[in-house]
């Protein structure tokens, strides 16, 4: 202990008195095990190429180099807060747990101790007002905004009407399950499907009851909303009473390749919301290739590229370093401080140019971050599997969701959260 | 070398049954109290209380409890993790519903609700032993999770069915929420374990103890010496899970601040607690200590020294933790199934005869 | 027929196929308890081995290959060939052997005349340094099992019913295959343990170690003996249940599926893991059918076990254990 705080010193006193800039901590809590450790390693590849990327390519952000250190929780909340306790002295910039329970443990801890938390996709949703959570971001979706999206593409393709309609959703029966169902009651009651509950006990490896039922009921629609083995016994059961895979839709943690693969041809049709594009057919996939994969420094063994998930974390990444960029400048120092960081995440502004620069055009939305909405307009797109082609595409265009609807709801539940936790308003 | 005595010169009933009847036995004890409440504060860190000394302190309160269970009066009990839950959710509720109240009854009474719970639970106990017993047990595992998961009340309806524990003081210094500061959470649970710890060790050599180990050696000889099996049996399942549901607590308003029943309180933990008691040693307070220390520090340790200073990827040194954890079980399964409480007292017994073994 | 019947018989007759997959991971808990008075919590570990190192064989992988390239900096991962399935499985079952001798050599043969809470401790210190071990030796990663089992409806049930009552009842071919699999693999067990002499040796071991060893039976033998069927169980469970989901690190969770099964057939009976199994079933499909609705869902994973604790309360020993004789 004390010789490590000696050299700690050591290394303090070098760094104070060269003018080499100190490193940007991205903690990145992953878990490569346990059971979901088939889609976090996913995730965690493509956060961790994209950071060596940055580094081997244009030697860090804006100069200053990035270290993305892994910790490994095997998605158990206890351990995370260990990565949380251990990393958070390092000077970490910012968190992203990639799990609703840890993340709804870390909300009060990153916010009294000045860090911010990006959860993308996932945790509380009503983090988007800013207002109240001054250092949870949620951008560029949240469940509620992706169910809204999936309900909007089923008013597509039903001409603009759902009266009498049912759909089910089948869940993962915990936090991040329940999430969508207020949003869908509401949904439901303004255009007039029926909601079926359909909840499933993690793991999820045995659902045979859930699907009797979908096949007795017989609903127009069913939506999945799970995480892990869940999700390919549900494609698989589906598949097996012959449900029309096209009317079969994902949530974004129910769409990955891992999700599809297992039931073969048999998934083909499926579909799933997601809030970036799919695919490698991007000019920044070449980059990986020649910077990361082929000098040996890939986090995984390179298999994962290109896969759904791989382009999560790597979008991940590439949010976090644009609101890198936009802390530098505005503070005008590269050695960005996890204050500093907080405001780029706060003004944050994603364009076309700007993705173009960094070879990904067209990968994901274009959204604005204020200090009032945390979540960015929440806009999401649909994705389809072709099992032929073992491949992922886009069908529709990024849309927006109902925020007329979804506004209220997150205005009701954050000021909930506001008033038992006595928080003031922060925008004003 | 350490200990120096010459000769048995107890002469009253009270100090042949001492807790620790070597003195250097009870210099160390009170040294270890002095440090524990008087050091340890002014220089723990976020870092060394919640990786190490919270689980630890509470993890070492359900091994307690488990202990009396399964130590004690035999009754092996896979229940743990949902008992625990009963804790951390009646805590939420007195929370919430009472927050005038002191957290340090709320956490008492949540041990209470709990021990209702366990004596529900142990009733299958009058007629089922062993294995099927165990078995059974996890049958208040799987309920109470669907239950605090199904049932909005105990949530106060909030959309994902998370609780979060508010900010509750303690004379002054906040102990939960946030804003609470190391040194509080730490003094706070740490006297929770030295009161628990001593009623046990109070408990266990009282009458009750010697009921339950009646009941654990051989049940129907007990009865036949006239312990009522249903009380000793109810009592142990009663006791345990007040030790529990206290534990139970601990995690969720001190430790975690906000659990999900499924991942918290799941059939891992109710492992993870079993571990502690039998690596550690079946009937043995001190047991319950080391167990939960080898248990908590152990795959920290192995983190540490795996990925921090040999610099390994963190998914390999995760196969290697599980791999590692689950020889030394067996290992020390095999050295002494009495548990490391065995080898301490052993290695107690040799240094007081050394340097004359014979 | 009134609808609502029609659907619970189609509910019943799923949950007895599920039943079968539940018998199949509690028959390898039960031979080895039946022989050496291990309660073998590794059993569903030793499935997601199983189906991994199928897998694995199948493929062409190459054993701790992320190891082997983070040491020296490589790059290999397939040795490039692709085992046909039948073969595949059978040098899984010897690497099942393999691991049964090693579990006896190394673990067991110094855990004799403990007391049986500690041989299940070991056993669930086993379950963790499988569960390492696997990842180590195959990867984390999701594997598609393709063995050439079939899937989905069966058509003649569902097409013949229909005509019959005007609804097709929904059958897995899965199950089928599943319940035609299981009943050759108890045929065989107890061909087996009838007919030969190691057979025999086994049942010899199973009512009396000390008898069994006086008349010059080995015990450690009959032990890889019992391990290596339990293997070779726990493969035939990981390849009916890895086919529906993948194979992955929740595989090993479907011994939690298996215990209320135990508890209800008894500890030591080969009947009775079956029976329980069918039991376990259909009353927790049917009561998810019937009461879950009311109380919300999601019944399934408690519900087997309430119902079997009913049925201990009742019947100590479970439905075809031997009776628990206890003496002073």
């Amino acid at each position: 202990m004390k010789l490590t705080k000696l050299a700690a010193f050591a290394v303090a006193a070098v760094v104070a008195a060269s003018p080499v800039l100190a490193d940007l901590e991205f903690p990145s809590i992953s878990y490569r095990t346990g059971p979901f450790g088939a889609n976090g390693a996913e995730v965690a590849d493509g956060f961790s190429d994209y950071m060596t990327l940055l580094n081997e390519r244009d030697g860090g952000i804006g100069g200053a180099r990035v270290n993305a250190v892994e910790c490994e929780t095997g998605f158990s909340a206890e351990k995370t807060l260990e990565c949380y306790e251990a990393t958070k002295g390092n000077g970490a910039l910012v968190y992203s747990p990639l799990s609703t329970a840890a993340t709804y443990q870390m909300i009060p801890r990153v916010t009294a101790d000045g860090i911010p938390l990006l959860s993308m996709g996932y945790g509380r949703t009503s983090v988007s007002n800013g207002d109240v959570f001054s250092h949870i971001f949620n951008f560029p979706g949240n469940y509620w905004t992706g169910a809204s999206v999936i309900v909007n593409h089923l008013l597509d393709i039903n001409d603009g009407s759902l009266e009498g309609k049912t759909i089910a959703l089948a869940f993962h029966n915990s936090a991040f399950g329940k999430e969508p169902i207020r949003t869908l009651e509401t949904l439901g009651e303004m255009h007039g499907f029926d909601l079926t509950l359909l909840p499933i006990d993690s793991p999820g490896q045995e659902q045979k009851s859930q699907w009797l039922q979908i096949r007795r009921e017989k609903p127009d629609y069913v939506l999945l909303w799970g995480w892990g083995v869940m999700n390919q016994v549900a494609i698989q059961e589906a598949a097996n009473i012959r449900f029309p895979m096209e009317n079969f839709i994902g949530v974004w943690w129910s769409g990955s390749d891992n999700d599809v693969i297992p039931a073969g041809a048999a998934s083909d049709g499926y579909k799933a919301v997601t809030f970036h594009a799919v695919g490698s057919d991007f000019p920044v996939f070449a980059d990986i290739q020649k910077y990361v994969t082929d000098a040996g420094l890939s986090a995984g063994d390179g298999g994962n590229v290109g896969t759904v998930l791989y382009n999560r974390g790597m979008y991940q990444a590439v949010l976090m370093s644009e609101a890198v960029k936009v802390a530098q400048a505005m503070h005008g120092t590269a050695d960005i401080t996890a204050a500093m960081m907080r405001d780029g995440l706060e003004n944050l502004v994603i364009t076309d140019d700007m993705m173009e620069a960094i070879g990904l055009k067209g990968f994901g939305p274009n959204f604005e971050v204020s200090c009032a909405n945390h979540g960015g307009p929440g806009l999401g797109a649909i994705q389809q599997w072709d099992a032929e082609t073992q491949s992922w595409s886009l069908i529709t265009d990024f849309g927006a969701p109902d925020m007329d609807v979804i506004a209220p709801l997150i205005a009701a539940d954050s000021a909930a959260y506001a008033a038992e936790n006595e928080i003031a308003s922060q925008c004003n | 070398m350490l200990y120096r005595e010459a000769g048995d010169f107890k002469t009253s009933y009270g100090k042949d049954s001492q807790t620790f009847p070597l003195k250097f036995d009870r210099w160390a004890y009170w040294l270890l109290l002095v440090v524990a409440f008087g050091v340890v504060p002014f220089f723990i860190n976020d870092y060394w209380l919640n990786a190490v000394l919270l689980p630890f302190l509470i993890y070492a309160i359900a091994a307690l409890g488990l202990n009396i269970l399964s130590g004690y009066a035999g009754q092996i009990s896979l229940g743990s993790g949902g008992f625990m839950a009963v804790g951390a959710y009646s805590c939420y509720k007195l929370m919430t519903s009472f927050p005038d109240v002191s957290i340090f009854f709320h956490v008492i009474i949540s041990g209470l609700i709990t021990a209702m719970v366990g004596l529900a639970f142990g009733l299958p106990s009058m007629r089922i032993k062993g294995f099927y017993l165990a078995v059974a047990t996890l049958a208040a595992q799987f309920f109470l999770v669907w239950l605090f998961n199904k049932v909005p009340w105990f949530f106060n309806y909030s959309a994902s069915g998370q609780i979060s524990a508010p900010e509750r003081t303690v004379l002054g210094y906040a102990v939960t929420g946030p804003l609470a500061t190391a040194p509080a959470k730490y003094l706070f649970c740490l006297v929770f374990v030295l009161l628990l710890a001593w009623m046990a060790r109070n408990l266990t050599r009282g009458s009750f103890g010697r009921k339950w180990m009646a009941i654990r050696d051989m049940d129907i000889a007990a009865e036949i010496i006239g312990v009522n099996p249903l009380s000793a049996k109810l009592s142990a399942f009663g006791i345990s899970s007040f030790y529990i549901g206290i534990s139970g607590a601990l995690i969720f308003a001190v430790f975690l601040g906000a659990v999900d029943v499924n991942d918290t309180f799941s059939i891992q933990k109710s492992f993870l607690i079993l571990f502690i008691v039998i690596i550690g040693g079946l009937g043995s307070i001190l047991g319950s200590f080391i167990g939960a220390a080898f248990l908590v520090l152990m795959p920290v340790l192995l983190k540490n020294i795996m990925v921090g200073q040999l610099g390994w990827p963190s998914d390999l040194a995760a196969h290697f933790e599980f791999i590692i954890v689950g020889a030394l079980i067996i290992v020390t399964l095999i050295i002494e199934p009495h548990g490391m409480a065995q080898v301490w007292r052993l290695t107690k017994q040799k240094l007081r005869l050394w340097p004359f073994p014979h | 027929m009134p609808d609502q019947l029609l659907f619970a018989i189609e509910v019943a007759l799923n949950g007895l196929m599920t039943g079968v997959l539940y018998a199949l991971v509690a028959l390898g808990f039960v031979l080895i308890f039946k022989a050496s008075g291990v309660f073998n919590y590794a059993q569903g570990v030793m499935a997601l081995f199983a189906a991994m190192t199928l897998v694995g064989i199948q493929k062409g992988q190459v054993p701790f290959a992320h190891l082997i390239n983070s040491i020296f900096g490589t790059d290999i991962h397939h040795f490039g060939w692709h085992v046909p399935s039948i073969i595949a499985i059978i040098l899984t079952a010897g690497v099942m052997v393999l691991f049964a001798w090693i579990v006896e050599r190394y673990i067991l043969k110094h855990l004799v005349n403990q007391p049986e809470i500690i041989l299940f401790m070991a056993t669930i210190g086993l379950t963790y340094f499988m569960e390492g071990f696997g990842d180590l030796m195959w990867g984390a990663d999701l594997k598609r099992l393709d063995v050439g089992l079939p899937q989905g409806i069966n058509d003649m049930i569902d097409i013949t019913t229909a005509e019959w009552f005007g609804y097709g009842f929904f059958i897995d071919n899965l199950d089928i295959v599943a319940t035609i699999i299981a009943a050759i693999l108890v045929a065989g067990l107890i061909l087996f343990s009838q007919y030969t002499k190691q057979g025999r040796a086994m049942r010899a071991v199973a009512d009396d170690h000390q008898a069994a060893l006086s008349v010059g039976i080995s015990l450690r033998f009959i032990w890889v003996l019992v391990w290596s069927l339990a293997g070779f169980v726990a493969l035939v469970a990981g390849m009916m249940w890895g086919a529906k989901s993948g194979v992955q690190f929740s595989l090993s969770l479907i011994a939690l599926k298996a215990l209320p099964v135990l508890m209800l057939g008894g500890f030591t009976s080969i009947p009775g893991a079956i029976v329980g199994g069918l039991i376990i079933g259909v009353g927790e499909k049917l009561f998810e059918f019937s009461i879950g609705p009311l109380i919300g869902g999601a019944t399934e994973n408690w519900f087997a076990y309430v119902l079997a604790l009913l049925f201990l309360v009742f019947r100590p020993q479970g439905l075809f254990g031997e009776k628990i004789i206890e003496r002073v």
